[in-house]
């Protein structure tokens, strides 16, 4: 038979054990989770593209561990991923969702008007606020994955919707193999431009393969609306702006991502999707809502008491550098961020960092004049 | 990797404009060689182990070019690609090696006693001595394409056959992996160290993958011969030491790799090796001997002559710094070693390093008294 997965049918012929990964110095989700039985179990399958456990958990084999976040160690190569290799990827997510159950269910709210408030976080301490979330587009394989060609039509279909789009959110897309100098530069000035992988988490995983073939970059005019297109997921949203109005941001963010959705459904590619995952991304951690709403503040004060991590947790908050996911925290200005992603609607989550946020500010300026802020920690949310 | 071969079924639904790789920024053999039509009769064709043309382009789309080096931009994956994708690889063979034809036969000559002279390069000059070949083992996919439980039992062969060794031979192996930090300093200083691969030529071949897991560092007590096992290939054969008496490293060299072949076969998995590509390597720039046998050697004076480079394509000679392959020379010490490896044999082209470099050295002495050496460049060997 042509074409089965060949190389896969090779390695059966060694016992299990012997192809059992050495994870003795390992420090990630698949790692906890995975077991010479569940290995056993399920290294015969594939799914209908060919995606094996080998190719799940490879990149959680070859990066060990990381010195400021527990990484997941493992991705989809396809929508069908979570399902043929459930075994494994339930108790991941399980692990990494705040005890998810296999049959639990996901709600999705992207309707502004849920939102509280947010609207006046203290821009001297909040300097910008954004909200990002993935989406997958149904029939194509995931980055990981996805030859030249899927990708490309990923990109075609991704830039037939997004440049139907009108208003304050019409814009151009930047093919980063064509980008001149000055457009690239003018990217880079924006903070708007993605460079080619170099974390070892994506590179492990086969997410750089033929860069920059098919990747670009789409804006609208007011550089407040973006989405990159083939970088970690088929499409990253984002919505983004100075200040701490968080409110506009996801105002923005939700009215952009339904249009384009909508667009999507029309040319027959709906977003993966289903009502126990939520939207299915490459990335486990990812599943859900996809959405990391943050801001950048200033907590100098707050981000040297002895409580700040307790306090964070109990937020249900989760602290980066100003860099990203793994750089360190510059001159006490953090990115705060929601920590959950599955589990929660969008608008709880971003509820949670509007309050959450305005809290800490709120200590911060306590401390400032060296006042204590013991009575305003929060309850565990 | 993640190509699971199934993918290839999804793969031919697309045209194949839509999946032939952008190349236009390219400068290597593969991106000279690959057209429209070679891809579309070969994107089909899969090796019995599942490896696909899209395999064995992966890293020459993947890095476009090199400051210093004409890059291959392929690697085979199994004994079987060199067949199966013959009318890629035969031209790129051919560009590569001279014009080598599909119907010509390479000899192997590994009797030492065969090279004429060498044990007497000026040590003024000639700082040290290496001869390295690599050797894949029949019946096991190749670095590439491996899997851990054919990683592993590479290694326990290897084990197996390098501690059967006596006299001159016997040594010791050093897994990577349970490796204490006095044995590693210890082999660092010792120059013999490889770290895990960073280049990214490497990389995107895939044969980073579980590292350290299945890789060690074999060396006898003399510390002048060296085998490090699944690194780029399955087995690399060196020997070294200090000073100019590369017919002693010659010697040991032979001897040395005659004995482990000997070993190798008694087990039944005797070397990769047919009478038209000789000893069958990963990379099609080390097919024929896989020998590279080179010196350091100081030519501050010649290096900076107008005509080094002409000099040294006549003697049929490279050059390289002294940190190895993608690396640049320091303080006018340079690593030169044979340009050819398939087509001539061993001691051919160990005999064009011998001859070559003892040239030059003659020239750079000539240069230090003011003289001119016009009269001493060779006719093109």
């Amino acid at each position: 038979m042509p074409f089965g997965n060949t190389h896969n049918e090779m390695k059966l012929k060694y016992a299990s054990a012997k192809e059992y990964p050495d994870l003795s110095k390992h420090n990630n989700h698949m790692a906890k989770i995975i077991t010479p039985a569940i290995y056993e179990l399920l290294r015969k399958r594939q799914t209908p593209s060919g995606f094996t456990l080998d190719d799940v958990i490879q990149t959680g084999i070859d990066n060990p561990g990381h010195p400021f976040i527990m990484t997941v160690g493992c991705v989809a190569g396809d929508e069908e991923t979570y399902e043929v290799f459930k075994e494994l990827l339930d108790p991941v997510i399980e692990d990494r969702h705040g005890g998810y159950k296999p049959t639990d269910k996901h709600k999705t709210d992207l309707d502004p008007a849920h939102l509280k408030g947010g609207d006046d976080l203290d821009p001297d301490y909040v300097l910008s606020s954004r909200v990002r979330t993935g989406r997958s587009v149904r029939g194509f394989c995931l980055p990981p994955h996805c030859s030249r060609g899927e990708r490309r039509a990923v990109e075609t279909l991704s830039i037939q919707a997004l440049d139907t789009l009108s208003g304050d959110l019409k814009g151009t897309y930047y093919a980063l193999k064509n980008m001149s100098d000055a457009e690239q530069q003018q990217l880079i000035d924006d903070h708007f431009l993605f460079d080619k992988p170099v974390s070892p988490l994506l590179l492990a995983s086969g997410m750089a393969r033929d860069w920059p073939d098919g990747r670009g970059i789409w804006h609208n005019e007011n550089k407040t609306f973006l989405v990159w297109v083939n970088e970690e997921d088929h499409l990253r949203v984002i919505s983004m702006q100075q200040g701490g109005n968080m409110k506009e941001v996801f105002n923005r963010f939700c009215t952009g991502l339904t249009k384009i959705e909508k667009l999507f459904k029309e040319r027959k590619h709906e977003f993966m999707w289903n009502e126990h995952l939520g939207y299915v991304l490459t990335c486990p951690s990812n599943l859900g809502t996809g959405l990391r709403a943050g801001v950048h503040v200033k907590l100098p004060n707050l981000s040297k008491n002895a409580k700040f991590e307790e306090i964070l947790k109990k937020l249900r908050l989760q602290k980066r550098g100003t860099g990203g996911v793994d750089t360190a925290a510059v001159g006490g200005t953090f990115d705060i961020s929601n920590a959950d992603r599955l589990g929660f609607s969008e608008v709880e989550l971003v509820q949670g960092v509007v309050d959450g946020v305005k809290l800490l500010v709120e200590m911060e300026k306590k401390l400032e004049k060296d006042q204590p802020i013991d009575s305003m920690i929060p309850a565990q949310k | 990797m993640p190509f699971g071969n199934t993918h290839n079924n999804f793969k031919l639904n697309f045209k194949v404009e839509d999946e032939f790789p952008d190349l236009s920024k390219h400068n290597n053999h593969m991106a000279k060689v690959l057209t429209k039509e070679i891809y579309g009769k070969l994107r089909d064709k899969q090796t019995p182990s599942g490896y696909t043309l899209d395999d064995v382009i992966q890293t020459g789309v993947d890095n476009p070019g090199h400051p210093f080096i004409m890059t291959v931009g392929c690697v085979a994956g199994d004994e079987e690609s060199y067949e199966v994708f013959k009318d890629l690889l035969d031209p790129i063979i051919s560009d590569r090696h001279g014009g080598y034809k599909p119907t010509d036969k390479h000899a192997t000559d590994l009797n030492f006693e065969n090279l004429k002279g060498g044990d007497d390069l000026d040590p003024n000059y000639v700082l040290s001595s290496r001869v390295r070949t690599g050797r894949s083992i029949k019946g096991y996919t190749l670095p590439p394409h491996n899997s851990r439980g054919e990683r592993r039992a590479i290694e326990k062969l290897s084990v197996e056959a390098l501690t059967s060794l006596d006299g001159e031979f016997k040594g010791r192996y050093y897994p990577l992996k349970s490796m204490t930090d006095a044995e590693q300093d210890q082999l660092i200083n010792d120059h013999f160290l490889f770290d895990k691969p960073v280049s990214p030529l490497l990389t995107c071949a895939g044969m980073a993958r579980d590292w350290p897991d299945g890789r060690g560092i074999w060396h006898n007590d003399a510390k002048s011969f060296l085998v490090w096992v699944n690194e780029e290939d399955h087995l690399r054969v060196i020997a070294m030491e200090g000073g100019g008496n590369m017919r002693e490293v010659f010697r040991r060299f032979c001897v040395g790799l005659k004995r482990i072949e000997e070993i190798f076969k008694k087990h039944n998995h005797g070397f990769m090796w047919n009478e038209h590509l000789g000893y069958v390597l990963t990379c099609p720039s080390n097919l024929g001997t896989g020998l590279r046998g080179g010196v350091h050697v100081k030519l501050p004076k010649l290096s900076t002559h107008a005509k080094f480079d002409e000099i040294l394509g006549r003697l049929r000679l490279q050059k390289r710094g002294t940190g190895g392959v993608d690396t640049a020379s320091v303080g006018g010490v340079f690593d030169i070693s044979n340009a050819d490896r398939l087509g001539s044999s061993e001691v051919a082209q160990v005999q064009l390093v011998v001859d070559g470099v003892k040239l030059m050295v003659e020239m750079e002495k000539k240069l230090e008294k003011g003289e001119a050496v016009d009269s001493m460049i060779p006719a093109q060997k």
